[in-house]
């Protein structure tokens, strides 16, 4: 049994991280959703709030043209991740799981952008992809005054070229996890299936995958997570204008700065947590279903 | 071969779950403490509070306001200056003072300035809190509502005034009294709120010009225009000779918002550009429509891909003489580090478009002080202001700051480089000095909206009505009252 001692601690240890949780992530959600219907610039203290009823909403839909962009970005973002970059990280942590010479080598360079502030990466990459004194285009022999390739400022190209940026990272934060989960997979499980006569893919596909569960949700969660929270790259590259707006820089756009819209901001942030909502829900469905059935 | 796990954790460990946790709690005890002794006896006071994201500060590394080039993201910093010497001012206590000026010359040449008050002063004491220039703004308003210093630096333009007229600002007109005879008439419409009282007092300003190297032009023998025809004419020519006509940086998206004030200027006249600024025209308005197609006249002349290239490196084009022209404020010749290409870089107004208003426009931004609503040592805020707007305070900053020219009238222009000099005679010859699409506008409107429709009418320059009725349609939204 508990002693009254153990009683205290534990109840502090519950409820000082359940008012934290609440009062730093619980509270400002439900006041953003609150103000998302009222009108508010931040001067004048909570009396200049005035309600507002769907406006901000019916504004979103209908007069503002950068919403539409960011959507379709922001679902761009999520696509590539899961087709393109999660997969490539885990191709690779495959590849270097074997014992291939410099494999260690390998893992550390590919790793290494994941070290790096996502702030970091976006002023690299800027100076990479500048017009007439970058890398990219001085190797192509394409930096002149009239045949340069405008990556970044190109609406078309530019999106595409921050994704570049944001894969680059994405890869080794998979391949790294992935490789964690690797080595932790029974080697006999594997003797097994080669015995059998399972070729690699199959081995892989058929054994090594399923038991890589725990570790393939951990993957999916943060590549959501990662899509979704997409902003610094953007906001370093050009402030998320001309082809590279985002969800998360609309909604810092109309709240931060000198003359903040606040109610707007809201809505467009409640816009956001909506669409984070639906991996969410279904994560948890997920993991309530797998207790039910165990 | 991989490793299995090994055993499980705990249960021959020689630690266990309790005297973890009160190992823990012992030592988060010990962290506390010396901090907060630390915090109580540093000197460097945050009074503004910045939010916890820290990609806003950094982009000061990469894109910058206008009036301030390259700077590493500083963080709140501040320099208390004592009182020295023996001057026997009649200024007592301390006065705060919020600053903005965070770059190292900017910074140097405002205490310099300060320096000169607490000396002749010695009851005074001038506390600078200095944050960081974009955080600076971006926290104004949580600022100027919470617990802002006595006085605190800002901009001349719409901003100024939005603070006056909602009460966060303390009206100075006794400061007036005693400084009006040192600013031209321009400054003193630029310092006053919508009420008609004075808000604001001017340290310096820089005006936008067009900027190219003589060497160049001498070279190629092109000659100055000043008609819009004699202009075209002269950047097809220097398309055929080889060279990019006019530079252009669009990627910060604020760099030609100053192309746009300027042929507005000159098409329209000021006092519509004034009244388009208020949104007391729309953007819809058929004169607005006929701006950009002037500006189409010469965008075949302008460097392509504008939107992809911050202004550092359009200035640096003009630097390797691979362009002719550059419309940028007078900023552009921190780029000129070298001394002989500094003396090789020179300026010209734009060139007139309807005759009827010639050249009598200029965009100089003002940058200054304000006296905040709940400033604490009043009267040694005022004695302050009074003194920096004299000419003497002004020319003792411009020793220092070599970038902006001072407003008083009578400073001392003697420490001027050609580039200062010539921009105070520009400043003086025009009639009406506007602040800057974003400082004379919404700022968030500025370089938001008004931004993108211009990288936008770059990529899709046909298409500038149906974009400039979106503008319009934004712009509504902004200006609700």
């Amino acid at each position: 049994m508990l002693s009254a001692g153990d009683k205290v601690v534990l109840s502090l240890m519950v409820f000082i991280p359940l008012a934290i949780v609440l009062f730093f992530v619980w509270f400002p959600a439900l006041a953003t959703v609150f103000l998302s219907f009222t009108t508010w610039s931040g001067i004048g203290g909570l009396k200049a709030i005035h309600a507002d009823g769907i406006q901000n909403y019916h504004q979103i839909a209908t007069n503002y043209p950068p919403f539409v962009p960011a959507l379709e970005h922001n679902v761009l973002w999520l696509v590539v991740f899961i087709v393109f970059a999660t997969p490539l990280g885990i191709l690779i942590a495959v590849l270097l799981d074997q014992k291939i010479r410099g494999s260690r080598i390998y893992q550390s360079l590919i790793f290494l952008p994941v070290m790096l502030s996502l702030a970091l990466i976006g002023i690299i990459w800027e100076l990479m992809y500048s017009n007439n004194y970058g890398l990219i285009n001085s190797l192509i022999g394409r930096n002149g005054q009239t045949n340069f390739i405008d990556w970044l400022g190109n609406p078309k190209l530019n999106i595409w070229a921050v994704l570049v940026e944001a894969s680059w990272r994405q890869v080794g934060y998979v391949m790294v996890l992935y490789l964690a989960g690797l080595k932790a997979v029974d080697p006999t499980l594997r003797e097994a299936a080669t015995v059998d006569g399972a070729t690699p893919w199959q081995t892989f596909w058929r054994v090594v995958f399923p038991v890589l569960r725990p570790i393939n949700v951990i993957i999916v969660v943060i590549t959501v997570i990662e899509s979704l929270r997409a902003f610094d790259l953007v906001y370093i590259t050009n402030g998320g204008t001309n082809g590279l707006e985002l969800l998360s820089v609309l909604v810092t756009r109309n709240i931060l700065g000198q003359q903040s819209r606040i109610g707007f901001g809201s809505s467009l942030g409640v816009v956001l947590l909506v669409i984070a909502l639906v991996p969410i829900i279904t994560f948890l469905v997920q993991q309530l279903r797998e207790e039910k059935r165990r | 071969m991989s490793d299995s796990e090994s055993g499980t954790p705990g249960a021959q460990s020689p630690l266990s779950r309790r005297s973890v946790l009160k190992g823990l709690a012992g030592a988060a005890g010990l962290a506390v403490v010396p901090g907060a002794l630390l915090e109580a006896c540093s000197s460097s006071k945050k009074t503004v509070s910045t939010p916890s994201s820290a990609a806003p500060a950094a982009t000061t590394s990469a894109a910058a306001a206008p009036s301030s080039a390259a700077a590493a993201p500083s963080s709140a910093a501040a320099a208390p200056s004592s009182a020295s010497g023996g001057g026997g001012g009649a200024a007592t206590g301390t006065i705060s003072f919020g600053s903005n000026y965070s770059d190292a010359v900017p910074k140097a040449a405002f205490a310099a300035m300060i320096g000169g008050f607490t000396s002749a002063n010695s009851n005074a004491k001038v506390t600078i809190n200095t944050v960081d220039h974009n955080t600076f703004q971006n926290n104004i308003n949580n600022y100027l509502q919470g617990t802002p210093d006595d006085l605190f630096t800002w901009f001349a333009g719409f901003r100024m005034r939005f603070f006056a007229s909602q009460g966060l600002a303390t009206p100075i007109d006794d400061v007036w009294d005693k400084i009006g005879a040192n600013f031209s008439d321009a400054f003193k419409a630029a310092s006053k709120g919508d009420d008609g009282h004075y808000y604001f007092v001017p340290l310096y300003n820089y005006p936008w010009a067009v900027f190219y190297r003589k060497s160049v032009w001498a070279a190629k023998g092109y000659q100055i225009p000043t008609t819009w025809d004699a202009f075209v004419a002269l950047q097809k020519q220097m398309q055929k000779d080889g060279l990019v006509p006019m530079a252009m940086g669009q990627k910060d998206g604020w760099p030609a918002l100053g192309t746009f004030d300027i042929i507005n200027m000159r098409l329209n006249g000021f006092q519509f550009h004034m009244d388009l600024m208020a949104h007391k025209v729309g953007w819809d308005d058929p004169k607005v429509l006929a701006v950009f197609k002037q500006w189409t006249e010469i965008l075949p002349y302008q460097q392509a891909g504008a939107n992809g290239r911050i202004w550092q490196d359009a200035a640096k084009t003009l630097l390797n003489k691979q362009a002719g022209m550059y419309l940028l404020g007078s900023f552009v010749a921190q780029q000129f580090t070298a001394a002989p290409d500094l003396a090789d870089l020179d300026f010209f107004p734009y060139p007139a478009i309807d005759p009827a208003n010639a050249q009598d426009s200029i965009d100089a931004p003002i940058d200054g002080f304000m006296m905040s609503k709940k400033v604490k040592n009043k009267d040694g805020a005022t004695a302050l202001l009074e003194y920096i707007g004299t000419a003497q305070a002004e020319a003792l900053y411009g020793k220092t700051d070599p970038s902006d020219i001072a407003a008083a009238t009578n400073a001392d222009t003697s420490t001027y480089n050609p580039i200062q000099q010539k921009s105070v005679e520009i400043i003086k010859s025009s009639k009406n000095i506007a602040q800057f699409l974003d400082r004379d506008t919404n700022p968030d409107f500025a370089d938001n909206t008004v931004a993108a429709m211009i990288q936008s009418f770059f990529n899709a320059p046909t298409q500038v009505a149906s974009q400039l009725k979106a503008l319009e349609g934004q712009a509504k939204t902004v200006f609700t009252s």
